[in-house]
This record gives C-alpha cells, sequence and structure tokens, in this order.
C-alpha cells in the first residue's frame, strides 16, 4: 500500500485490485493485476513504473471504466469505478501513447472540437482552450492541417492535447511521450507540471518506460511487476530502499573463448548490461554494498583475464531501484536478472 | 451540464466528421451514389425495354435511391465500431461521458446527411436523365415517410453496431453476407409483394423494404402495387423504430458490461 495523506478524499484509491484473462493458450488464465493497492492525492504527479505485461495499462483500463476488475475496489475523483462510471468519466482524460485517434478526414482543429463535444463542453469554451493546447502541443503551423496528412509524432502531440481538451480532474496518461521527438517529449513533459501546479487538486498518473520521465515529473512512483506493486514512494524514499553501497559501471572485454557467466564476483550480484560490438566490450552494473571493496571484484576479473577498459561510479537512480525490486531491466524481457548470461559467443 | 445538452452536443460532434466528409471526399460519391445508380439505371431501362407500366420505372428509382442508405447502415453504422476498435477509437468513445446511444445517433445522422446528399445524384439520374415520373404526392407525407424509415433503418444499423462490438472480424463477414439478400428482400427492384406471401412476411421485418414499400405507395398510388395499406406500413415502421432504439440501448448496454468483463473492448488479445 502506498503511503498517503488520510485526510484528503484521493484522486484515485485502488483497493485489492484483482483481474484476470484467459490465457490465449492452453486454457488457464493469466493475472494481469493480483492485489494492487494505490492511493494517489489529488495535486500529485504519480508515476506507475514497471516492464511489459506488468499490469499498468489494465490498472489504468480499470481505473477509466474501460474494463472490470475480477475482484477488488476503485474509486477516481470519489467515485466508484464500476458503480458510477459516468461521474467518473466526466472528470477523467486519457492519453494512450501510440494510439491514432481522430478521423484522418478532420483538421486537428476539428478534431480537437469534437472530442470537446463529447464532454459537452460549450463552443465559446473550447475554441480558445482548443487553440491553447495546439500551440502548447506545437501544432500551430498544423491547425488546419488534416490528421491523416500529419507525420506520427505530430499526431501523438494532437492525442496529448486531446487528453487536456474537457479540463479533467484526473488525467491518466499511459506512455504518453512514445513517439514523440526529444524536444516534442520535453515540451508535454513541462506542460504537464504547468497543467497539474496551475489549479490545486489535479492529478496526474503517468506510465511510463523513460526512467528518465518519471524521475523528472512524478512526486510518487509505483513500482509494478506481474500484477503486484513492489513498491511505492517519492523517489528519495525509493533510493533509500538500495543505497548503502557505490553503484558501479564496469565496461570488460573478455579472453577469446573466454566468459564470465559467474552470478556473483566477489561476492557482488552482477547484472549483465548491453554488449557493446564496435568496441568488443560489454558493460557489467552491479552494486557494491558498504562492507565489499571494489579491489575484490577487480581481482576476481583478473584471474579470470578479463580485461577492465573503463569504470564508473554514480549515485542511485530510479532504474538502479527498478533492477533491485524487479530483477530485471524495464526493456528486458520477463525473466529474473540472475537467470540472464551473456549470449554465446559474446566478449 | 445537463445529461441532454452532453449527449445533443456529442450526437453533432460526432456526425459533423460525416457531413465534413462529403464535402472532402468526393471519391466516395463514386462507389456510393455513381455505381448504386448504375442498377437502378439497368432495371430502369428494362422494365421499358420490356414495355413495363411506366410506374415500375419509377419504383426502381426509389428502390436504387434508398438502397445507399443500405450501404450506408451496413458500414457506415453496423461495422464502425470495428473500424473504431481497430483504430483505437473505440475506446475513447467508452471513456467519454456521453451516453453511447448519442455517439451513435451522432453516427446515424451524419450518415443521413451525407448519403442523402448522394442521393441527389441518384434523384437526378432516375428523374430527369431517365425521365422517371410518379404520381402528384403529398410532399408531407413523403417527407413523413422517408423520416419514418430512416429512424427504424439506422436503428437497426444501431442494434449491428452493438452486435459487432463483440463480433470484432465477422463483423466484415456479416455485413457482406447481409449486404445482397436484405437488398433483395427488401424489392429494390421490383414490388414487394412478388415475393409472395412468405417473402413479404420477411420483408416486413427489414425497415427498408417496407420503407421502400411505403415511399412507393405516397409517390405512385395504386401504381406501387403495395405490400399493406400505406397505414399500416407506416404504423409497423413506427413499431419497428421503436423497438430497435430500444434494443440498440438494451444490447449496447449488455454487451459493453460483456466486453469489459472479457477484455475485449479495447484490445483484441485480451
Amino acid at each position: 500500500m502506498c503511503p498517503h495523506d488520510p485526510s484528503s478524499v484521493p484522486a484515485v484509491d485502488a483497493r485489492g485490485l484483482v483481474r484476470t484473462f484467459r490465457a490465449s493458450r492452453g486454457g488457464g488464465e493469466v493475472r494481469a493485476l493480483d492485489g494492487v493497492d494505490v492511493r494517489i492525492e489529488p495535486g500529485e504527479i504519480f508515476g506507475l513504473l514497471g516492464p511489459n505485461g506488468a499490469g499498468k495499462t489494465t490498472l489504468i483500463k480499470i481505473l477509466t471504466t474501460l474494463l472490470y476488475a475480477t475482484s477488488g475496489e476503485a474509486r477516481v475523483a470519489g467515485f466508484d469505478v464500476e458503480k458510477e462510471p459516468n461521474e467518473v468519466r466526466r472528470r477523467i482524460g486519457l492519453v494512450s501513447g501510440g494510439e491514432s485517434s481522430g478521423y484522418g478526414i478532420l483538421t486537428v482543429r476539428e478534431c480537437l472540437w469534437m472530442y470537446s463535444q463529447f464532454y459537452g463542453v460549450p463552443g465559446k469554451v473550447a475554441w480558445p482552450r482548443i487553440d491553447r493546447l495546439i500551440e502548447m502541443a506545437g501544432l500551430r503551423d498544423q491547425a488546419h492541417t488534416r490528421i491523416n496528412r500529419l507525420s506520427s509524432g505530430q499526431r501523438q502531440r494532437m492525442n496529448f492535447a486531446r487528453g487536456f481538451v474537457s479540463e479533467p480532474e484526473v488525467v491518466f496518461l499511459d506512455e504518453p511521450t512514445l513517439g514523440m521527438d526529444v524536444n516534442a517529449a520535453r515540451a508535454m513533459r513541462e506542460y504537464v507540471v504547468h497543467w497539474v501546479r496551475a489549479i490545486p487538486g489535479r492529478t496526474v498518473l503517468l506510465t511510463t518506460h523513460y526512467m528518465r520521465e518519471a524521475e523528472e515529473l512524478c512526486d510518487r512512483i509505483a513500482i509494478i511487476d506481474r500484477g503486484r506493486v513492489l513498491a511505492c514512494d517519492s523517489l528519495a524514499a525509493l533510493r533509500r530502499l538500495v543505497e548503502g553501497g557505490q553503484h558501479v559501471e564496469l565496461e570488460l572485454r573478455t579472453p577469446e573463448g573466454g566468459e564470465v557467466a559467474a552470478p556473483t564476483l566477489g561476492g557482488v550480484p552482477l547484472a549483465w548490461g548491453a554488449p557493446h560490438p564496435e568496441r568488443g566490450t560489454r558493460s557489467l552494473k552491479f552494486r557494491l554494498p558498504p562492507e565489499r571493496a571494489l579491489a575484490d571484484v577487480l581481482r576476481e576479473l583478473e584471474a579470470r583475464r578479463v580485461r577492465v577498459e573503463a569504470i564508473a561510479t554514480r549515485e542511485t537512480s530510479l532504474e538502479d531501484v527498478f533492477v533491485a525490486l524487479v530483477g530485471r531491466g524495464i526493456e528486458e524481457s520477463d525473466q529474473p536478472a540472475e537467470a540472464a548470461t551473456p549470449p554465446p559467443g559474446a566478449p | 451540464m445537463s445529461a441532454l445538452a452532453l449527449n445533443l452536443r456529442a450526437v453533432w460532434g460526432r456526425a459533423y466528421s460525416r457531413v465534413v466528409g462529403a464535402w472532402r471526399e468526393p471519391v466516395w460519391l463514386v462507389t456510393d451514389a455513381i455505381l448504386p445508380s448504375l442498377g437502378m439505371m439497368a432495371f430502369v431501362l428494362l422494365y421499358r425495354a420490356l414495355g413495363a407500366p411506366r410506374s415500375f420505372e419509377a419504383l426502381a428509382v426509389v428502390g436504387g435511391i434508398l438502397s445507399t442508405y443500405w450501404i450506408n447502415v451496413l458500414w457506415g453504422m453496423g461495422a464502425q465500431f470495428y473500424w473504431e476498435k481497430q483504430s483505437g477509437q473505440l475506446q475513447l468513445y467508452f471513456v467519454a461521458p456521453c451516453s453511447r446511444m448519442a455517439i451513435l445517433a451522432g453516427m446515424a445522422l451524419g450518415g443521413v446527411a451525407l448519403t442523402t446528399l448522394r442521393s441527389v445524384f441518384g434523384l437526378f439520374v432516375g428523374f430527369v436523365v431517365l425521365g422517371a415520373r410518379v404520381e402528384p404526392f403529398s410532399l408531407p407525407a413523403l417527407l413523413g415517410v422517408f423520416a419514418l424509415t430512416m429512424v427504424a433503418l439506422y436503428a437497426l444499423g444501431m442494434v449491428m453496431a452493438s452486435a459487432f462490438l463483440l463480433w470484432g472480424r465477422e463483423a466484415w463477414h456479416v455485413s457482406n453476407a447481409l449486404y445482397q439478400p436484405v437488398q433483395f428482400l427488401s424489392g429494390l427492384y421490383f414490388p414487394l409483394r412478388a415475393l409472395g406471401p412468405l417473402g413479404a412476411l420477411a420483408a416486413g421485418v427489414v425497415p427498408l423494404g417496407l420503407g421502400v414499400d411505403a415511399m412507393r405507395q405516397v409517390l405512385l398510388g395504386a401504381g406501387a402495387r403495395g405490400l399493406m395499406p400505406l397505414r399500416t406500413e407506416v404504423l409497423v415502421l413506427v413499431v419497428l423504430g421503436v423497438f430497435f432504439l430500444w434494443l440498440a440501448r438494451v444490447a449496447l448496454g449488455h454487451l459493453e458490461a460483456l466486453a469489459k468483463r472479457e477484455g475485449r473492448l479495447t484490445q483484441r488479445w485480451q
């Protein structure tokens, strides 16, 4: 359960959410959510971080009234998502990364207007708001361009703007910057912060694959994997979960035909990073506990005739927290880190 | 904001894209107006060559014009939610606070407006180019019967749209499978009476056939060789319209709940 302020009515309050799906093969069922408890306070930017298949999108679909939970209950803006869906819908916005909403035949301006009508926004209010959102999304020159003539990045920016056209209380951003270029993504992040801080009570639930995005934006972050919330707290508090040592990244060159398949070196658990084929090296990442010395690890590597090309140390990042809790990187497949060994033939 | 105001805005918002579409993609005029007119022209010319009564020509023109609405109901209403689901649009409808019936009504209203615009071409071909003739008629009666037919027909489209929420890919095949049989059962190019009692009974449950027959009766009087008295057909159209609207509402609510339970509303794999 996430720590929270018990005095306020939460923007999102999910308790014991379970969602199962029938497995596509072999019968049985897949447990997408396995007892999720999340409470988000009004005014928060709350991050939901997890690898593919962790249950993030399932949770968002339940909270946005698109899917029923198998068990458990959830309230958004104080309303039950199953029993009072229309009250919830009046108060929320949803942006899903990579979606292709709207009709190609409409212009950007018309498309945003169409969505504003589904929320009953009067024209006098809608048009100035739409123009502001178009400006924010950097689409002023495309305001009168048909959607089917936009690039995918421009279309994604329009989708982002669409999520705010009804002035919701709670916005659900599911990988919102997917497919955006760096500058557009930065502008969207700045807008989210500005939007939340402009009026008290506005709330954002963000799922993202980009650790930096979560670090930059979120007041609190929940790390979710295999349908369970593994940790939920502020970034500083999450960092403390894995503090107590240095984060070390080595760039290694192993002798031809040699391999380093050990899960630990000098008593330190290892996580292999990406190979660098252009240099014939590979990264090795680990957290060095205070009671261990880096020299011990280096001595073991020397004994295995592994050459250390570079050494870097740094403070705890969200990615370190994630790897420590989940057991693998956010982009890695759904298997524990200790099972991951360098591929055959890797240097 | 009242629920009525919200839903009226939603209707207009959804109808707008279809109305705009009529002007921005004139290529649809070819598939939805000119091509169906060819079938109509063939029947008019056939009746003329056979020396059939002149009323048969107008009868085929009315059927040909209404066939464009049937195409629109099948592909623009029934199968529409399927396309919306594929494109990710459907979930945006379902997170909006407006009624789903308002979205469907917007699709229907826009579809009727768009198709009416296209059917002007059919009217021109039938009555100006081919010179089909009708009896003196009451315009309010014609518009009234047309409006009733559209309500019943598009309400049927709403029922189909609800069902296709769950059927997914099969929507394409079902639409294809329904196209010709319903055209035939509706007697678009011949008097419904020619189907015999059993065929006429089958046609009676499809608003297209009754609507065509009723409009012919308004335009041609006895020359329409109507299936039932006009008043009876109007009454049946009213009943069908109310029934299909009710059924669409119930089906939409039920199927939405089912889709949410099974996770099929927004993702095909779920």
